[in-house]
């Protein structure tokens, strides 16, 4: 169903994007030839280790970060080839929320102008529009735009402050936005808080996301689909409860078990992660992910695996995928 | 099993605008040599206050009470010069925020081989292999490049792992965690999480390590305490906390974690709310107003911990979990 459905009109189509970054005379490749699809009012959750390229992947598809080829469709437009007023307008339509939602807010400015500030840059003139706009969204998160508005975001702490972040993004009411591991500076109690808000306001806002998270219990809280990333390329991608029950790629198979079970019977299992991730300057040649892989072979250093379709709507990219 | 550390009755309290903040509130616990105790509780609650207690790393106008032993030593009597030594070598620290204990304008190498020259006798060449054994140990990939890096340059997770091999450079007695892997993916986490223990089990080094996760703490640590509003609400061996939880703060900050086998879109059960204003203490149970089984005394008395019918359980709640399950329904 979700498949077809996104192959009926994705609103996000990533085709083949590849993002580098230059370091001295070297370049990292981080992000190597990526395409997904998100359906308009789904959730898709991208996974991965720190470093494999996932906020570089966000930065692209919102033009924050220039790719060097490969396309960002949204709603049937190609934004890598937009520059100026067109990728302006363009702009009100996806937003991003980072992770860091303390230093994402400048401490120097009120509650009410931050969360103003988008509709500033937009063009809209009408002060009282403007105030009756944050404070809808200010309430929409749970705060008291009164009580709120006139404060500095020290004030308040982390939980909040990624309550004001989320106010911020839905402000011009945009219909796609990039969470860039919203959570993972967050506690336990506040995440949760958190995520049921995004749920929330996804369902009230009929918003589309792109979640980015490294745990795979959070991004399966929320997430329709699930795609697994390492080293700058996708491993597999599915429907999270298909994808959780019966991953296809070794490395999904791994992410699973490092996921820190509280019950002390589970013993962790012992350097689940063995070895290291190698350097995105110097990706190892056909599989990236063979020098962690307990079933890497020859084919596998030879051989980029593509993806393939495992069972319906689960695609994997491994030559040896796990029954 | 010789004791290494012990908190004995300790209290910060911090002077603010507000009025008087009581961060830590009469804690005690204590450690012995090689073991490792788990303090879990959410942001605010006084975890981190109570480790700089221990680290006497507290705010200038931090008033500190009651004692903190450690390997025979009264920490707070100590000379400025000798807490200094004892903090690089036999008392080590990882912070949540690893730019806390990275300096941005020293390269990563600097950085590391300073503090293993300082503290272990080891001339240039000594402290840069053992530089570079560390970087590989905790996982950083071509460690002899990064050496000339600095810390902008390395991603998040990388700077805490750099952190964390700063912090085991000197071979610590003890070494005190505060969330070293709440900004890291779970595959490093894990990594680092069993990096730590097989240091401690080779170097015979005791752990505490500070976590909002109890996910983190239930395979790892021999003892859980669990902290509320400045005070541990309950305390107990790891496999008697999980058989049976006491506390309803306990049990809620477990539920609240994602579960892997729960359905996609399944609301969690979020505590609501947030701990109470440090600077204005409530009368009765710190965690009443956001607890599902508060009723009568709860709002009037400070519950005390209570020794559990397990040995070494403590808890500190008028209507335990056991007794109240049913009523409350
Ligand atoms: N400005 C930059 N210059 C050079 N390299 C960079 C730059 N930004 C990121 N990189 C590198 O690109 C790769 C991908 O980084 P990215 O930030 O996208 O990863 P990520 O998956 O979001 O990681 P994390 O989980 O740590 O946020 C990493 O190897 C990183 O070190
Ligand atoms: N430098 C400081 N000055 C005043 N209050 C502080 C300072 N640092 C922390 N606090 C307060 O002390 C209490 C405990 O904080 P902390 O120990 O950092 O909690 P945790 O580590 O459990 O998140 C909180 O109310 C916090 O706001
Ligand atoms: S292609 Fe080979 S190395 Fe890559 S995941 Fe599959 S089995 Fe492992
Ligand atoms: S003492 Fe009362 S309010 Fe406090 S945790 Fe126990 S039941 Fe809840
Ligand atoms: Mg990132
Ligand atoms: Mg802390």
């Amino acid at each position: 169903m979700m498949q077809l459905a996104v192959r009926a009109e994705p609103l996000l189509d990533v085709d083949n994007l590849v993002v580098e970054y230059g370091l001295g005379n070297k370049t990292v490749h981080a992000v190597s030839g990526v395409s997904l699809q998100v359906a308009r009012g789904e959730t898709l959750g991208l996974v991965g280790e720190s470093g494999c390229g996932k906020s570089t992947l966000g930065r692209a598809v919102l033009q924050l970060r220039r790719a060097k080829s490969g396309r960002v469709l949204f709603d049937g437009e190609d934004l890598t080839a937009m520059e100026g007023e067109a990728l302006r307008k363009m702009r009100r339509r996806v937003q991003l929320i980072f992770q860091d939602p303390i230093a994402s807010l400048n401490p120097r400015r009120r509650i009410g102008d931050i969360v103003a500030e988008p509709l500033i840059i937009a063009g809209v003139k009408d002060a009282a529009e403007r105030k009756r706009r944050v404070h809808e969204v200010l309430s929409a998160v749970g705060l008291d735009p009164d009580l709120v508005s006139g404060r500095l975001p020290h004030e308040f702490s982390g939980g909040q402050c990624q309550r004001i972040c989320i106010a911020r993004s839905l402000v011009l009411n945009p219909e796609f936005i990039v969470c860039d591991e919203p959570v993972s500076a967050l506690d336990v109690s506040i995440r949760a808080q958190i995520l049921n808000l995004l749920e929330e306001m996804k369902a009230r806002f009929g918003l589309t996301l792109l979640f980015i998270a490294h745990d795979l219990a959070v991004v399966k809280a929320v997430s329709d689909r699930v795609a697994v990333m390492y080293l700058g390329r996708l491993c597999e991608v599915g429907p999270s409860e298909e994808l959780f029950a019966r991953p296809a790629h070794p490395y999904t198979a791994l992410l699973l078990q490092a996921i820190p079970v509280p019950d002390p019977d589970v013993r962790p299992a012992e350097s689940v992660a063995g070895g290291e991730p190698p350097s995105p300057i110097a990706p190892p040649s056909g599989c990236r992910f063979r020098t962690r892989c307990p079933r890497a072979d020859q084919r596998c250093s030879a051989e980029i695996p593509e993806l393939r379709e495992v069972a319906p709507g689960q695609f994997a990219a491994c030559h040896h995928p796990l029954a | 099993m010789s004791t290494l550390l012990t908190i004995a009755d300790v209290a910060v309290e911090l002077p603010t605008p507000r009025g008087n903040l009581r961060a830590v509130d009469h804690v005690d616990l204590s450690l012995e040599a090689g073991r490792t105790l788990g303090i879990v509780g959410e942001s605010g609650c006084g975890k981190t206050m109570l480790s700089r207690a221990v680290l006497q790393l507290l705010p200038k106008k931090a008033k500190l009470t009651g004692r903190v032993m450690f390997d025979g030593q009264d920490l707070a009597r100590l000379a400025p010069e000798s807490l200094r030594r004892l903090r690089g070598r036999d008392l080590a620290v990882v912070f949540q925020d690893p730019m806390t204990s990275l300096n941005p304008v020293l390269t990563i190498g600097t950085q590391l081989m300073e503090t293993i020259q300082e503290h272990l006798e080891l001339d240039a060449p000594a402290a840069k292999a053992r530089s570079i054994e560390l970087l590989a140990a905790v996982g950083i990939p071509a460690p002899e490049q990064r050496l000339a890096q600095y810390p902008h340059q390395c991603s998040g997770g990388m700077r805490q792992r750099i952190a964390i091999a700063i912090a085991l450079s000197c071979e610590p007695k003890l070494l005190i965690a505060d969330e070293p892997t709440t900004a890291l993916d779970v595959t490093i986490q894990a990594q680092i999480l069993d990096l730590l223990a097989r240091e401690q089990r080779r170097r015979h080094m005791a752990m505490i390590i500070i976590t909002h996760d109890l996910g983190v703490v239930a395979g790892r640590a021999d003892e859980v305490a669990v902290m509320y509003a400045g005070r541990v609400v309950e305390r107990a061996p790891t496999p008697a906390l999980f058989k049976r939880m006491h506390m309803p703060y306990t049990e809620a900050l477990l539920a609240a974690i994602p579960k892997l086998d729960a359905a996609p879109h399944t609301p969690l059960p979020a505590i609501s709310g947030r701990p109470p204003d440090p600077t204005r203490p409530l009368r009765g149970c710190s965690f009443a107003p956001r607890c599902r089984y508060a009723a009568g005394r709860c709002h009037e008395a400070k519950p005390a911990l209570t020794s559990a019918e397990t040995p070494g359980h403590l808890y500190a709640c008028f209507h335990p979990i056991q007794m109240a399950a049913g009523v409350d329904a």
